[in-house]
């Protein structure tokens, strides 16, 4: 172990220490080997930490504060939108008819509970322009195979079984071909013209009788508006096929554009994105999934209904692909966004996409002399530099990235969309103010004259943080992934 | 507009407006086709304030019976367990709840830290080699392993038990159909995998055989037996487990199990109407690489500082696209941390403690049923569940117990058409002798 190490909780373990209290045991106790089939009685404990109640609350904050969260600071991640969290979200979340309510009581105990989802789809129908929302899947990527699925059973209801194709755009999210091969389909790719849109042409070349479905993000991956989308939409609905809308980055359109006036037939959103879901350090989130009129029939078991006064699960959903998850979504991340959501109203959510956009261009300005600007015209909620400039001069985009941390900033998203090199993708949001978009910039512009005048400086970096760059090659070729006693 | 979340002024505006060269933010919109624009505001409610909102939402979540202020012996998959209170403290820390994926290691340390370690913990309780940073649920996680099984063995039949959750069942269904496997269900014998019945439905082309421990109806299945017949046909030997139920009872791992998944809802994570969860899924060294989601793993730094990076990041959908094993990104990492304060919290003694209170008193709720007369069904070695018919519909007895406070338990009937009036019951830790008792004093009155 290295001096500097933060140690493991399993290496602050000493028996004979306790961390919990739990109820008291009040009824008779009876020999555990008696109550168990012969053999299946745990031999050896689990070795689990033994610690006191105060070394735990250390142990953890100490690693919290090896962690950049957004509050901690500027969270510049394309594609990401990461906005603050808002508290009074945290709160509502832990009230004890929402965090403490079992998802198999009576319905008539849990009115409340359901009436919140129940307007929470109402919300989004508004919002996305669709017809109908469910709330089932857990997050983007979950929302993305439910979508699919549900094209597929629609095809597969018309008869149409030949639909084995996807499409999506070289500038797509891995996650959408991902999300295709798990719901069955095989991927191909539609080119994007040199001005970073989905060619036209490429795309009547690549649709056909085969075609399920197109996904695409708009704006897309480089934060730019497809301007031609209703062809786009006419072109793979003229084929038979149905367009899907991948909802990462509505934050750029609200009450701008809906995806149901853009011809889109299903649209996921990640409500812990444009919605306000803190991210959890990686999860959890909610995909909620909008479709039109046709699509309705198929959505996953249950559908939350209002009969009269009284909200219900209904089951009886003869055509639904079934169950996408047990029990209703991630109903703790719903009942934020709908906080959220009912904190802003819709002059609020105007504003929210205005400002976001208005932030991305600003900063797209200012930083357009000292990096490489790919696509000039306006971006939405985000936009992309290419490092090509630097990278001329030795200093690579991933130097540009660690760079930054020694300001503490957390870097934006890097080497994404694959179609631009040396990328960066910056997404401010709309909750930070002029003086934080202008510190970044004029670090932004300070390490661009650093790669010219002193390159060693950023290829070098970080020099400020916990560990420097760690050997990931390493970490791949001989895999440690839990902790072993010496 | 002015909102708290909003810090722009009208001087930041202008000056913005002017760097960027545009006489308006509408301007910056002009791309969006006049066909498709969206004019004026959406028809939504009207923003409250803070105190409002909170008041209103507040009246919203008291509409719901909860299970602080009822008495609930509901579980069938999710169950009201003892939160170690500093659990909360701990996801608190907005350092960790609002941070995205640990995409930069050097300042994310914390949470690959955590997510390391909570890797360890649930290889430590399934007895596996390897675990990843967690799923969204242990229904999805469970169509994750069968997805695995048929990728690994290039075999199209999954053979389920019917003793499987019923709705990770269905989840489980409704991925089958995405990727062309199918599902076989495994009927039930006295309440536990029939395993002769096992016998004649493997074959050559079962690509996982796959049960519950504990099973759905609270019963301890023959892990032993169906790994013998599972290997035997060469397929993988999937299970899924309480991992709280692990504290207490032999390890899958010992017994041979290739992939063991499972939910982790009982160590500090909420009941929450269902969710967020915590999906875990462990495997064995030989499936390592075919793992979905993310790993965390050690190295070290220039100066040979240990630390902590995603890796084995080649199964991935933001490397592989098309032929990622799975397609999960986000995943449900706070939660994995919250089962993590909860694991230290109870650490060695207090796990095993904790799953034999469960044992314990859901044994003593068995035999004071009997007592009272009524029938167990499906008797034998169980955990914290156990079967007991009734001879009116568990919707109405349920209804009525409610009225006296108390959350009953799972109407079996909806699942199995042989178990109308059959209710399955909970009882965790939390419940006390009294409460146990009223209960059985309670059902016996409106069974009378």
């Amino acid at each position: 172990m290295h001096n500097q190490d933060q140690a493991l909780i399993f290496e602050s373990s000493t028996p004979g220490r306790i961390g919990y209290s739990l109820p008291e045991m009040d009824v008779q106790e009876l020999d555990l080997a008696s109550l168990l089939p012969e053999g299946y009685l745990r031999e050896e404990e689990a070795e689990l930490p033994e610690v006191s109640e105060l070394d735990i609350m250390r142990h953890y904050t100490a690693l919290s504060k090896r962690n950049h969260g957004l509050d901690s600071g500027f969270y510049p991640l394309g594609s990401c939108t990461m906005k603050y969290n808002p508290k009074i979200n945290e709160n509502v979340a832990r009230y004890n008819g929402f965090a403490h309510v079992h998802p198999l009581q009576d319905e008539s105990s849990v009115q409340g509970a359901l009436g919140l989802l129940y307007d929470l789809q109402e919300h989004l129908i508004e919002i996305t322009g669709m017809d109908e929302v469910t709330l089932q899947s857990a997050a983007g990527a979950h929302g993305e195979w439910t979508g699919l699925m549900l094209i597929r059973a629609y095809h597969e209801a018309n008869g149409d079984m030949k639909r084995t194709k996807v499409i999506v755009p070289d500038s797509a999210h891995g996650t959408n071909p991902a999300s295709a091969t798990i719901a069955g389909f095989d991927t191909i790719t539609v080119k994007s013209t040199d001005q970073g849109l989905v060619d036209l042409e490429d795309l009547r070349r690549v649709v056909g009788e085969d075609t399920a479905a197109l996904m695409l993000t708009n704006p897309n991956t480089l934060g730019l508006f497809e301007e031609e989308i209703l062809e786009i939409a006419e072109i793979v609905h003229q084929a038979g096929g149905k367009v899907y809308y991948d909802g990462a980055n509505l934050n750029a359109v609200l009450s701008k554009a809906r995806p149901g006036d853009m011809g889109f037939d299903v649209v996921h959103l990640n409500l812990h994105k444009t919605f306000t879901g803190p991210h959890g350090g990686g999860g959890p989130g909610s995909g909620p999934v909008g479709v039109k009129a046709d699509l309705i029939p198929f959505l996953p078991k249950p559908i939350i209904s209002k009969r009269g006064e009284e909200f219900v699960l209904d089951y009886d959903r003869p055509q639904s692909i079934g169950r996408v998850k047990p029990f209703y979504g991630n109903f703790g991340i719903n009942v934020r966004a709908y906080t959220y959501i009912r904190s802003m109203g819709p002059d609020g959510l105007k504003a929210v996409t205005e400002y976001a956009v208005l932030n991305a261009n600003y900063m797209m300005r200012r930083l357009a002399e000292h990096y490489d600007l790919p696509f000039e015209k306006h971006c939405k909620h985000e936009f992309v530099l290419s490092g090509k400039r630097q990278k001329k001069l030795g200093v690579r985009t991933l130097d540009i990235a660690k760079r930054l941390l020694d300001f503490g900033y957390h870097p934006p998203t890097i080497y994404f969309p694959l179609n631009v090199e040396e990328c960066i993708m910056i997404e401010p949001t709309e909750t930070e103010s002029k003086e934080t978009l202008d510190s970044f910039v004029d670090i932004m512009i300070q390490i661009a004259k650093e790669a010219e005048e002193n390159p060693e400086v950023v290829q070098e970096a970080p020099h400020t943080t916990v560990v420097g760059r760690l050997d990931e090659t390493m970490a791949a070729r001989k895999p440690i992934l839990k902790f072993q006693k010496k | 507009m002015k909102h708290r979340y909003l810090p722009m002024t009208e001087e930041d505006k202008r000056a913005m407006l002017e760097t960027i060269g545009v006489s308006s933010i509408d301007e910056l919109f002009s791309d969006i086709p006049e066909k498709v624009r969206f004019k004026g505001e959406y028809n939504i409610k009207a923003a409250k304030s803070e105190t409002a909102l909170m008041k209103e939402l507040f009246l919203l979540a008291d509409r719901n019976a909860d299970l602080k202020r009822n008495v609930s012996f509901l579980g069938a998959g999710v169950y009201d367990h003892y939160m170690p209170v500093i659990v909360d403290h701990v996801i608190s820390r907005s350092e960790f709840y609002t941070a995205y994926t640990p995409y930069q290691p050097e300042i994310s340390q914390g949470e690959l830290q955590a997510i390391f370690e909570f890797q360890t913990m649930i290889c430590e309780l399934t007895g596996m080699d390897v675990a990843n940073s967690s799923m969204y649920d242990g229904g999805t996680a469970l169509a994750e392993a069968a997805m695995l099984s048929a990728g690994h063995t290039k075999r199209k039949t999954i053979l389920v038990s019917s003793a499987v959750h019923p709705e990770y069942r269905d989840v489980l269904k409704t991925y089958a159909k995405g990727q062309y496997l199918e599902v076989v269900e495994v009927p039930v014998k006295n309440g536990i995998t029939d395993v002769e019945a096992l016998k004649g439905l493997v074959n050559d082309d079962v690509a996982a055989v796959i049960v519950q421990y504990p099973n759905f109806f609270g019963r301890i299945e023959p892990l032993k037996e169906v790994e013998e017949i599972t290997h035997a046909s060469k397929g993988l030997f999937v299970v899924n487990s309480n991992p709280l139920s692990l504290g207490l009872l032999t390890p899958p791992g010992k017994f041979g199990a290739d992939i063991v998944t499972g939910d982790a809802q009982p160590f500090g994570i909420p009941t929450a109407f269902g969710g967020p969860h915590c999906g875990y899924f462990a495997v064995t060294n030989k499936l390592m690489r075919k793992v979905p989601g993310r790993l965390v793993g050690q190295t070290v730094d220039d100066q040979g500082r240990r630390g902590f990076v995603l890796t084995l990041q080649a199964r991935e959908q933001h490397i592989r696209r098309e032929k990622a094993t799975s397609n999960i990104c986000s995943n449900q990492a706070l939660n994995a941390l919250a089962a993590s304060v909860a694991m230290t919290a109870l650490g060695k003694k207090g796990v095993r403690e904790m799953a034999a209170a469960n044992l314990q008193k859901a044994h003593y709720a068995k035999t004071a049923f009997k007592e009272a007369g009524f029938e167990i069904v499906y008797d034998g070695h169980s955990f914290n569940e156990f079967v007991v018919k009734l001879n009116k519909p568990v919707k109405e007895v349920n209804q009525k117990l409610l009225q006296n406070g108390i959350i009953g338990g799972y109407d079996l009937g909806r699942d199995y058409s042989e178990l109308a009036n059959h209710m399955l019951i909970a009882v965790t830790e939390q419940r006390t002798k009294e409460e146990i008792d009223i209960f059985v004093r309670e059902l016996g009155d409106l069974h009378a």
